[in-house]
């Protein structure tokens, strides 16, 4: 089968550069003008929370860290989860009292998570223009798992980690290697009837915690 | 009649399905234009949008040798495919290779084009499609309809029987969030237990080697995170050249799409990351018939393509045909193009014609493909390459006869006076012209000829 691999990948090489002739693209290709010229966001965090409000997740805005814990808390308890994974490396005064709180170290098994209530994570940016959490395995995140099989996400946002444009954002992850999750809102589907339905199969429930000082 | 538009009757005779239609589309349409009104330079966006695009397509041999080498330098595994057959049977020896006889796929086009679950089937793999509208697709034995929402031509009822009858569910309502749960509780076990997962690729990030993939539901993610082995299904007309690129088609997909600001998941990933997600990933570089369209200079912008169905949305013929009049796996406008340019003229000869040529398509394609430009740029190459039918040419040979001098023109205006009179009532023809011509003049009002030509009256002057 190798051979008829390497001889695919010739001919599909071959048969682009015959379909081109001369017409070749100037390198490098020119720069998309608009993309990098978005506007910058006024006020990020406003605007942010607004956004995420629209997709019908729900936001908190605390003043400091210290107040993360108890806004996590209140989060889990309006979803009534029993327990919650969190990653290893999320800040200790984040994990929520009162509830199970489950590691995810040594992993847990995938059938197991899909039993977990919720999950608590930091993330690495979020979008002010489109309301978006982005996750990248980065500290206080985890592996991609513990944030797609529970049923209710608490992600908390730092206000220096709303960028304002989607161009923004992308930019501030070139080089990455980790995976990336792009999250605005909770699962959703508008597949019956073009009607907008919550919660298909990842998270139903999309918390917002965010923080304004570090 | 024949092709397409003898295909279009069983639409145009269902009112259920028009209805469906015209609603489904009014409202994306809606979504769309608050979407798009809200970027502050939309039109800016979609330059940009096409020149990533055309500059991915004018080199495409080498962003395609860059993607390879940075899909393999983190851990992946690269094939190529010329044709849907030789894509089948490397993704099925690969299943096999892993030992499993069952697979999850995330909605993909470049899989349906090519058959792959049927392939799969034969081999003994069972492919379960997990995005809500495929799901309902697949349960139903059906054919999609629509790219972005296969199964836009089911009602809500037809849905609720269908769970009913396959999935052994009883007393359900026909309310979308019970029919959602249904298919979340159906699926959420297959999601933990299948060892291999099946994707397509919006995009691919040459430069990096980053595969992206954009939905809403979750089933993505579930399907390129839980499997062991991850099997992705890419055209080679995805790539993108740099990084910074996705910048722009993130803005531009899920507002032309499904009218959102950002769609609720988009995944990105390089190669394999150890302790996170699948540990074995294969990318197969699918051509089946796009290196041909390329080679029309023309007709290459449809590669452009990324899928929002946007056109589709816009397009008064898809919405009163519907999807399955256009007999292949891309419809609306953009499968009137995209479909005999990949697929070839002998099965879609007709297609190019299932146009009013309105524009509506190109004025809503995020990436700019001057659609109806290339509706008639391939009516000509049907015509010169695979023959117009005799009537048509025997009536451009007569019109070429008669426009060719001054004098026939004039004798053939006044014959036409003749002709026209009996036929005519206030300023319009009344009558359906008699033989050939009579199909073209039955839905279309003509004015009557006049009295006096411009001409006769500036000799008269």
């Amino acid at each position: 089968m190798a051979f008829a691999m390497s001889a695919a990948r010739a001919e599909v090489l071959r048969r682009i550069r015959d379909a081109l002739g001369d017409e070749r693209a100037p390198a490098p290709p020119p720069a998309p003008a608009a993309a990098a010229a978005a506007p910058r966001v006024a006020d990020p965090v406003a605007r942010f929370t607004q956004r995420v409000g629209d997709y019908r997740a729900g936001v908190t805005v605390v003043e400091d860290a210290s107040e993360v814990g108890a806004a996590v808390a209140a989060a889990l308890t309006r979803h009534a989860a029993a327990d919650a994974v969190v990653p290893a490396d999320l800040p200790a005064g984040w994990v929520p009292t009162g509830i199970a709180a489950l590691a995810d170290d040594p992993p847990l098994p995938h059938a197991r998570l899909a039993q977990v209530g919720a999950v608590v994570t930091a993330c690495a940016l979020a979008i002010a223009e489109t309301g978006t959490l982005i996750l990248d395995g980065g500290v206080g995140q985890g592996r991609r798992a513990i944030t797609l099989l529970p049923d209710v996400h608490v992600c908390v946002v730092g206000a220096d980690q709303i960028v304002g444009t989607v161009p923004e954002a992308i930019a501030r992850l070139a080089g990455t290697p980790r995976p990336l999750t792009l999250v605005s809102g909770p699962s959703a589907t508008s597949d019956i009837g073009f009607v907008r339905v919550e919660g298909v199969h990842g998270p139903r429930r999309l918390e917002v915690v965010v923080s304004r000082r570090a | 009649m024949s092709g397409f538009a003898s295909a279009a009757r069983a639409g145009l005779d269902d009112p259920q399905l028009r209805r469906n239609l015209r609603q489904a589309t009014t409202t994306i349409r809606a979504k769309r234009d608050a979407a798009v009104a809200e970027v502050d330079d939309w039109e800016g966006l979609r330059t940009a949008g096409a020149a990533i695009k055309d500059a991915a397509l004018l080199a495409l041999d080498a962003h395609l040798e860059r993607l390879e080498a940075n899909v393999v330098a983190a851990g992946g595994q690269v094939h190529w495919a010329r044709d849907a057959g030789e894509a089948n049977a490397i993704v099925t020896a690969l299943v096999r290779a892993t030992g499993a006889d069952e697979v999850v796929k995330v909605k993909s086009m470049a899989t349906e084009e090519i058959g792959l679950n049927a392939a799969l089937a034969a081999a003994g793999i069972a492919a379960y499609e997990t995005d809500l509208a495929e799901l309902i697709v697949q349960l139903g034995d059906d054919r999609p309809s629509h790219i972005l929402v296969p199964a836009i031509h089911r009602s809500r009822e037809d849905i609720r029987a269908l769970f009913e009858r396959e999935l052994g569910e009883t007393g359900l309502s026909t309310d979308p969030a019970e029919l959602a749960g249904v298919a979340r509780r159906h699926l959420r076990e297959r999601f933990l237990r299948v060892r291999v997962g099946v994707s397509g690729a919006n995009f691919a990030v040459a430069e990096t080697g980053a595969i992206c993939v954009v939905e809403s539901e979750g089933n993505g993610r579930m399907c390129t995170t839980l499997p062991d082995t991850l099997i992705t299904v890419m055209g080679i007309e995805k790539v993108v050249p740099r990084w910074e690129d996705l910048g722009a088609m993130l803005q531009l997909l899920p507002r032309s799409s499904t009218g959102e600001r950002m769609n609720p998941y988009t995944s990105l990933w390089t190669g394999v990351t150890p302790g996170d997600g699948p540990q074995a990933f294969h990318l197969v570089l699918l051509d089946n018939g796009r290196t041909t369209a390329l080679a029309d200079a023309i007709g290459r912008q449809a590669l452009r393509c990324i899928r929002c169905s946007a056109c589709l949305n816009v397009c008064p013929v898809y919405e009163r045909a519907g999807g399955h009049a256009y007999d292949a796996t891309y419809a609306g406008p953009i499968g009137a193009i995209l479909s005999p340019l990949i697929d070839g003229f002998e099965r879609h000869a007709t297609l190019p014609s299932a146009s009013t040529l309105c524009g509506a398509c190109y004025e809503v394609c995020p990436v700019k493909i001057d659609i109806p430009s290339v509706l008639i740029h391939l009516r000509g190459r049907v015509a010169r390459e695979h023959g117009a039918p005799p009537s048509e040419r025997a009536a451009m040979r007569a019109m070429a006869r008669v426009l060719g001098t001054r004098r026939k023109y004039e004798l053939a205006q006044r014959a036409l006076r003749t002709a026209g009179r009996p036929l005519s009532r206030d300023g319009r023809l009344e009558r359906r012209l008699p033989g050939p011509l009579k199909p073209w003049t039955t839905f279309r009002d003509l004015p009557a000829p006049p009295e006096q030509t411009f001409r006769e009256w500036w000799r008269s002057r």
